[in-house]
């Protein structure tokens, strides 16, 4: 076998071992797509329940809870982003991570300090690669989140947002979530939204009053909201770390189904080459043959 | 008439149907819900809740905080963990 040849058939033994690995890649993502997809649909009516509670208590209640009110003179603001913990999903982490830079310009240009809280390894490494200050990371469970992990975050994010941000360093007046929206299998999108202070709807007179009733609170609605704040900010944060990881498995099944069909071309066109060359080495080889026979049948017709 | 009860968790929806009695533990002690009560809004400690089916049955669940809320009939409990 031609040196050519051999390097043709090595190439295409590496590309087809690739190819094995981005295949099953491609499947096992297929698999957890559909289980991500479940657990967001089964978070659901926590979520939309909570929402509704949330603003009818907000709404109908006079109480100025530290929560729903913005700062005067807010100093510094938190961005959580959510990315994944491994790669090989295309542009999911980076989209979400840019989508931190722009949000984050956009803060210092309103003159507000900005701390970072990164979950997935692959945000904290990026933060870590250019030396910036982390104020929280988390890794680990970006591809199947627990409640327990989405308390752990929305516990040091309130913890800090209590704090009072112009004594204390830790503090935050303001919280932003970066998440990977699920919207549907092909279409995954990096969005920014403001958390804290909460954006409650003013619905006072003109509100659909068939719709929130005026609940009696118990034991009072100053109490129900400092119960009900908390678990609020765990639901959207579990909320949007489930979609997130939806969002990373669809991701990482569509970039690992390029690869598969990048190297089902790569091999097409290696065993082309490798044909071509095996094809040249044959016809080389009749030539010297013919050539050879030639030379010594001329070589013995000359002697007679 | 009954009441349209949800029992749910941020994981699962626990159980949901229609249930003509209602009750759990707030902080500031047991609640019965009946039909027509009017629209409040609880806070709940651990303990249980009691939901009294319309064919009858009673089912219980253990409960770790969470809230409860009433509006016209219709009853919903959100809660960290029910079983």
């Amino acid at each position: 076998m031609g040196a050519q040849l051999r390097i043709y058939r090595r190439r295409m033994r590496s590309v087809k071992a690739t190819k094995k690995i981005t295949k099953a890649m491609e499947l096992i993502s297929a698999s957890r797509i559909v289980k991500a997809q479940q657990r967001v649909a089964a978070s659901t009516p926590y979520a939309n329940e909570l929402t509704r509670a949330v603003s009818a208590v907000a709404s109908f209640s006079s109480t100025n809870h530290p929560l729903t009110t913005p700062s005067e003179n807010p100093k510094r603001a938190a961005i959580l982003i959510i990315s994944a913990d491994r790669g090989m999903a295309g542009a999911y982490s980076n989209n979400a991570i840019k989508e931190g830079e722009q949000l984050a310009a956009m803060i210092r240009e309103r003159g507000l300090e900005v701390s970072n809280y990164l979950v997935g390894r692959k945000a904290v490494n990026y933060y870590k690669f250019r030396n910036r200050d982390i104020a929280g990371s988390w890794t680990g469970f970006s591809d199947n989140p627990t409640y327990e992990n989405a308390k752990e975050v929305a516990e040091a994010l309130i913890s800090a947002f209590i704090a009072d941000a112009q004594t204390d360093n830790a503090g935050v007046d303001e919280i932003h979530i970066i998440f990977t929206e699920f919207k549907s299998m092909l279409t995954q999108n990096a969005m920014a939204k403001r958390m804290l202070p909460l954006e409650v709807i003013e619905s006072s007179a003109p509100a659909p009053s068939g719709l929130l009733p005026m609940y009696e609170f118990e034991p009072n609605a100053a109490e129900v909201l400092n119960a009900l704040l908390p678990r609020y900010i765990e639901a959207r944060i579990f909320n949007a770390m489930l979609q997130s990881a939806a969002s990373e498995h669809a991701a990482r099944r569509r970039a690992m189904k390029s690869a598969t069909d990048n190297a089902d071309d790569l091999i097409k066109s290696l065993t082309r080459l490798a044909n071509a060359a095996r094809q040249a080495e044959i016809t080389q080889e009749i030539s010297e043959i013919v050539g050879g026979a030639d030379a010594l049948a001329s070589a013995s017709a000359g002697s007679e | 008439m009954a009441l349209n009860v949800e029992l749910v968790s941020p994981t699962q929806q626990v159980w949901s149907g229609q249930a003509t009695f209602v009750s759990a533990r707030t902080i500031e002690g047991d609640l019965g819900v009946l039909p027509g009560h009017a629209p409040l809004f609880g806070v709940l400690v651990d303990g249980a809740v009691s939901i009294k089916s319309v064919d009858g049955t009673t089912k219980e669940f253990n409960v770790q905080g969470g809230f409860l809320s009433v509006s016209n009939d219709r009853v919903s409990i959100l809660t960290e963990s029910a079983n």
